[in-house]
């Protein structure tokens, strides 16, 4: 398919721009394949806004014709005249973006209007994953031939020596038959061979097996995840998915299954299939059940939310009632309390714990990742981190492409979208904000993984899995962006220069008081930001300041 | 010492709110001025020490298998739940604290008898710290147009008013006594604010008394006066703060607002901030939020909503803001009043001299801010925060209020204020806690009559003297934020809720680590670091002088980590209550962070420990001392204290 099909008209000139924190400014505009490219051409003040068509997620048009009452021969007399501007029709497109900008772009010409509107419509949303920026985006200062991805569980496995006397690496999964959304490698007790893992597979939704996903050094107990048995309504077992869990407590006397669906829930999933582990097939696992919301609860509940920030009737009351019922922080709140219980069964109790939902590919997720980062000071730095998102989100199998398909301004039809990665930002945020020292990266990091999980010019969130990744040649033909961000410059930007290392646990309050609206993301695109950048900008200089002077009254000669 | 029944009771027990199965068993003692409880578990000697005065309600409950419950409600919003094992002690301990907590004369309020170790002619100094003067001085005060007036020299005009008063130069002293008198409790139009830049100024009365057609002619002057005391501007502002309804019921009862036709060049707006009444009822169901034992996040929203607490904030900041701009972007004066002029016209007035003068940001300028707009011209402090047994009604958080609209400024502009939450906190909790003479009595005159400057000490001088807990390490006198007229959003989703103030002593709920004291730390040590390198870049130019290359140069070791800024400690934590009983009820579970736990409960003592400062008073009956009372440079009060570098 060629882009250009879909762009009637390429340049406006004289197209009045007004973005959030700018002054309106008058230049032209280009559309191109992937981008809306706006250039200010007003003496003195030349700029660029580029904006990736991806990032777009609802357009407004509105178009008036000041002719309207003298149209018909007018038409004729255009037609003729070969000018296709009507004068004095104008037409104004509010771009709505999956980062929370809002722009508003006058355009000249009715028609030029409702041609760029029907180019950023077909483009914004591009079905074929082939032909999304990505496999186009060549910066000039990387190869693709540099390093992919941070890590792999090849690696990981490799690096992590104490593993080795009861954990091995399994790559039953090599061609992905086994389950199509684990990477290739994974790690499993030693004691199950991959025949078992192949039936264990059978008997978990999507063949999502129990596979290991961190270890707890301190005392050797191990966080495990998997997706939820398929015991059905006629409470089906699976020797095999028994021995394996078995296998996983080796000889201490239990271990916790949390499941994040309420009893209910869990249930009733077994009249469509899937169930739990039962009492007394699982004898030597407790299941705790703690209900998250997923899946279009979370994604209407993010649709409020940015509502409610965008209300503009100035009243308190309808702020908080507004604020109340879009129950995103209560998922904040009930996120972070699970991740807590769960590092709390590690860590505190010395048990291991399999954590599941339905799928295993959200919440699953979002309270292991959060639980490591509450236990394991490796995670907490910046490099740490991006290694932890690629192992636990991208080569784990967070669907991305389907989670962040649209995000709260989008009209179109809810299919698989959900915004449980955004989630995990705002959880890592407020564990940054109650430990501001002991997290390695800044929020500038979160706000931009919360814009490149939804549109970008890297390849890392494409696709759902490691499967559909290899099948596209991501890695060959893309960019990396977890690469991109440590790099000196963006290192620079995006570490917390008050980080300082502890091996201690950061157990976050979940106290109401303490958890708060994360106004960075949520009313980024608002002036009273700026002024809290100013003071991280600060911070920042005090920082090196006294790096400076304390590097320069050491010894040099020592 | 006469209304002590029991002055020690053993093996009491005190619950941990959040987490009540967490509880500590000690002693409790009363004496003249404390309530303390000395654990004497874990070898630990941790004391919880409760000054009486900042006792605000006694609750006693119903007796149980394990005890009467005592439940003790502090103005500084500390919560103490304590089970006393015998219902008789418990009702000996309750009959004493309520009158302990309740003096029914000045002389028995805590500032009479706290006597710090400083002579009498140091604490005649601590009084001369703030002159109001000097700040009038420093507003270019006096000049051409506006002139000191004697005519309240001996609280004639207005008993609530002081002495010195600045009123417009063709103010006559016949129409200022006419003006008074057509307003209620005389208190009549007087510079609050005067801006040298523009001779804008903002002016304070309290409610004409109009009724629904009475005139005055002098008051007319007055305004008139007021006007042309700005020569560049044509018109003038008078805002009345209440709600629009409130004023026109006033005039019922002879009272009300000013009519516009019968002032020259008026214009009249109304500003509707709700009365004391509405502001108590607000806080306190506020408070009932703030103190739910684990609420959902829904129900903290919703009573947050419901309390309307925030709603009100925002009410008093915008009167602020438009004054503000009134003043500094038009040019034009503002006459401010409600009806008595002391409570919402204070806060209204003192927000807007904090958005409009940088100076009022710092450490100095809000201290002499609170001096002039609520001490000096009347806030009745001694009412408004019961420090002597009164009329209920007359109860009402409005100096919390202005605190926390400056904190809500802190939060939108940290770059902009010298002082940090923590000097608003310490504030707050000795507004309340009577320790010293500055907030006692209901205006200037009763304040002179008790002879307070001769008998007590200046919580001022005492600020200053520990500035640097209270130094905003972000603070940039040049920067961008700090200059000129402060302009704030006022979208509600710019309003937060001040949990280091109404949950301060819920020590799990704040943050574990504070960036401020890390930056405080940090720029101490850049200080050192800089005074040295200069002190080595002379002894080398010196050296170079005297050319003797061979003396090798010294250099200071360094470690990477600010002075005494020990990390671990900080981070003392132990998980929340995620469960949700979860743990307890299994018995088998191995809970032992030992280390940690040790750490936590050390802290724990120091954090509750309120009001540290305070146990320089004489308490005879207390065998043991807190560790802190040999320290009284610092204080201890704020949770944030807890965190600093030790």
């Amino acid at each position: 398919m060629e882009f250009s099909e879909h762009i009637k008209t390429a340049n406006v000139e004289d197209v009045v721009l007004r973005q959030p924190l700018h002054p309106p400014g008058r230049g032209t505009l280009c559309i191109t394949g992937h981008h809306l490219l706006f250039s200010d051409r007003e003496e003195g003040s030349w700029r660029q806004v580029l904006l990736l068509l991806r990032n777009i997620d609802a357009i407004e048009k509105s178009v008036e014709n000041l002719l309207t009452c003298s149209g018909l021969f007018s038409n004729a007399g255009l037609s003729q005249s070969g000018v296709s501007r009507l004068p004095g029709s104008s037409g104004t497109i509010t771009i709505k973006c999956k980062d929370l900008r809002v722009l508003q772009l006058d355009i000249p010409g009715m028609e030029e209007c409702l041609n760029i509107a029907r180019s950023i419509e077909t483009l914004s949303c591009l079905d074929s994953m082939s032909e999304l920026y990505p496999f186009f985006y060549r910066p000039s200062n990387a190869s693709l031939r540099d390093q992919w991805g941070l890590s792999s569980l090849e690696r990981h496995y490799s690096q992590m020596k104490e593993l080795h006397d009861r954990w091995r690496l399994s790559t039953v999964n090599r061609d992905f038959s086994v389950c199509p959304s684990y990477p290739q490698a994974v790690i499993v007790p030693k004691s199950t061979d991959d025949d078992m893992l192949e039936k264990v597979a059978k008997f978990r939704q999507g063949g999502r097996f129990p596979v290991l996903c961190y270890y707890h050094k301190k005392n050797g107990m191990v966080i495990m995840r998997s997706s939820q048995p398929l015991t059905g309504a006629n409470r089906k077992r699976c020797r095999e998915d028994e021995q394996l869990l078995q296998a996983v407590i080796d000889g201490s006397d239990k271990g916790y299954i949390i499941d994040t669906r309420s009893s209910q829930q869990a249930l009733q999933a077994r009249m469509t299939g899937g169930g739990l582990e039962s009492k007394s097939c699982y004898s030597s696992w407790k299941r705790l059940q703690r209900q998250m919301e997923r899946g279009k609860a979370l994604q209407e509940s993010l649709i409020k939310l940015v509502e409610a920030c965008g209300d503009e009737s100035n009243n308190m009351d309808r702020w908080l009632s507004k604020l109340e019922n879009s129950k995103w922080l209560s998922h904040v709140q009930t996120a972070l309390s699970t991740a807590g219980l769960l590092a709390e069964c590690v860590e505190r109790d010395g048990h291991s714990v399999l954590v599941h939902g339905s799928e295993g590919t959200d919440s699953t997720l979002l309270i292991s990742t959060l639980a490591q980062l509450i236990m394991d000071p490796s995670c907490r730095t910046l490099e740490g981190f991006l290694t932890l998102l690629e192992r636990e989100w991208v080569q784990a199998g967070h669907p991305f492409q389907q989670r962040c398909a649209h995000s709260a301004h989008s009209h179109a039809r809810l299919q698989q979208e959900s915004p449980v990665f955004l989630l995990l930002l705002d959880c890592v945020w407020q564990l940054w904000r109650q430990f501001p020292l002991a997290l390695g990266f800044s929020e500038a990091l979160l706000l931009r993984l919360a814009t490149e999980a939804y549109a970008s010019d890297y390849g890392t969130f494409l696709g759902n899995n490691q499967q559909e990744r290899c099948a596209l040649g991501v890695k060959e033909n893309t960019y990396c962006l977890f690469q991109a961000l440590l790099r000196p410059r963006e290192r620079d930007c995006y570490s917390n220069p008050l980080y300082e290392h502890t091996e201690l646990a950061i157990w976050p309050s979940v106290h109401p008081q303490s958890l708060q609206l994360w106004r960075g993301f949520f009313l980024r695109w608002t002036p009273q930001t700026h002024h809290l950048e100013e003071a991280q900008e600060e911070i920042r200089n005090m920082v090196i300041e006294w790096g400076k002077l304390a590097l320069s009254s050491c010894p040099a000669s020592t | 010492m006469e209304h002590i029944r029991l002055p020690k009771v053993d093996n009491v027990r005190l619950l941990d709110r959040i987490s009540p199965r967490r509880s500590r068993v000690g002693t409790l003692y009363l004496t003249a001025t404390h309530t303390i409880f000395v654990e004497n578990e874990s070898g630990v000697r941790n004391e919880t020490w409760v000054l009486h005065s900042l006792v605000c309600s006694l609750e006693k409950q119903a007796a149980t298998a394990s005890g009467s419950s005592l439940l003790i409600h502090c103005k500084n919003f500390q919560v103490l739940n304590f089970v006393i094992p015998r219902e008789r002690e418990c009702h000996d301990v309750h009959l004493s604290l309520q009158r302990l907590s309740q003096p029914e004369r000045p002389d028995e309020l805590y500032c009479i008898s706290y006597k710090p170790n400083i002579d009498a002619e140091e604490r005649r100094q601590e009084w001369d710290f703030l002159d109001l003067r000097a700040d009038y001085r420093r507003m270019g005060l006096p000049n051409s147009l506006w002139k000191l007036s004697s005519v309240n020299q001996h609280y004639k005009v207005s008993d609530t008013y002081p002495a010195d008063l600045f009123v417009p130069e063709s103010a006559t002293p016949p129409v200022i006594v006419g003006s008074s008198k057509f307003r209620s409790r005389g208190r009549f139009p007087t510079l609050s604010y005067y801006s040298k830049e523009n001779h804008a100024a903002i002016c304070r009365s309290s409610q004409p008394l109009s009724g629904f057609s009475a005139r005055c002619l002098e008051d007319e002057q007055m305004l008139e006066a007021i006007l042309r005391s700005n020569p560049r501007s044509d018109f003038m502002y008078v805002v009345d703060t209440r709600p629009k309804l409130n004023a026109i019921a006033n005039r019922a009862a002879g009272k009300g607002y000013e009519n516009e036709d019968n002032y020259s060049n008026i214009k009249f707006q109304f500003i509707g901030i709700e009365n004391i009444h509405v502001m108590r009822n607000s806080q306190q169901k506020m408070m009932e939020v703030c103190e739910l034992r684990s609420p959902s996040m829904s129900d903290f929203l919703e009573g947050l909503e419901s309390s309307g607490w925030l709603k009100h904030i925002k009410a008093v900041l915008d009167a602020g803001i438009f004054i503000a701009k009134a003043v500094a972007e038009e040019g034009v004066s503002v006459l401010v009043h409600c009806s008595d002029g002391w409570d919402r016209t204070a806060q209204v007035c003192s927000v807007a001299c904090v958005l409009l003068d940088p100076h009022y940001r710092t450490l100095r300028g809000l201290m002499v801010l609170i001096e002039r707009d609520w001490i000096s011209f009347g806030h009745k402090f001694s009412h408004r925060c019961n420090h002597l047994q009164g009329d209920p009604k007359e109860v009402s958080p409005v100096i919390d209020q202005f605190l926390e609209c400056v904190w809500q400024l802190m939060e939108q502009f940290p770059c902009a204020f010298e002082f940090n939450a923590r000097f608003l906190i310490t504030i707050h909790s000795h507004i309340y806690s009577c320790q010293y003479g500055n907030f006692i009595g209901n205006n200037q005159r009763e304040r002179t009559e008790l002879g307070l400057r001769e008998k007590t000490h200046s919580l001022w001088s005492y600020l200053w003297m520990n500035r640097a807990d209270y130094i905003n390490p972000l603070y940039r006198p040049d920067h961008s934020q700090t200059q000129g007229l402060l302009r704030p959003s006022t979208a509600p989703y710019c309003f937060k809720f001040w949990r280091a103030l109404y949950n301060r002593f819920d020590r799990g709920m704040h943050p574990r680590q504070s960036v401020e004291d890390y930056l405080s730390a940090i720029q101490e040590e850049t200080q050192q670091l800089e005074e040295q390198l200069a002190s080595h870049k002379q002894k080398i130019a010196q050296l170079e002088q005297e050319q003797e290359w061979s003396v090798p140069q010294k250099a200071v070791p360094f470690d990477k980590s600010p002075t005494g800024w020990t990390f671990c400690n900080n981070l003392a934590n132990t998980p929340q209550d995620y469960t949700g009983g979860f743990f307890t009820s299994s018995p088998c579970q191995p809970r032992a962070p030992i280390t940690l736990q040790t750490e936590e409960s050390n802290k724990t003592s120091e954090s509750i420990l309120s009001n540290g400062s305070d146990q320089e008073s004489g308490i005879a009956d207390v065998s043991c001392r807190s560790p802190l009372s040999e320290d009284s440079t610092r204080d201890p009060d704020s949770d944030e204290a807890a965190y600093s570098a030790s």
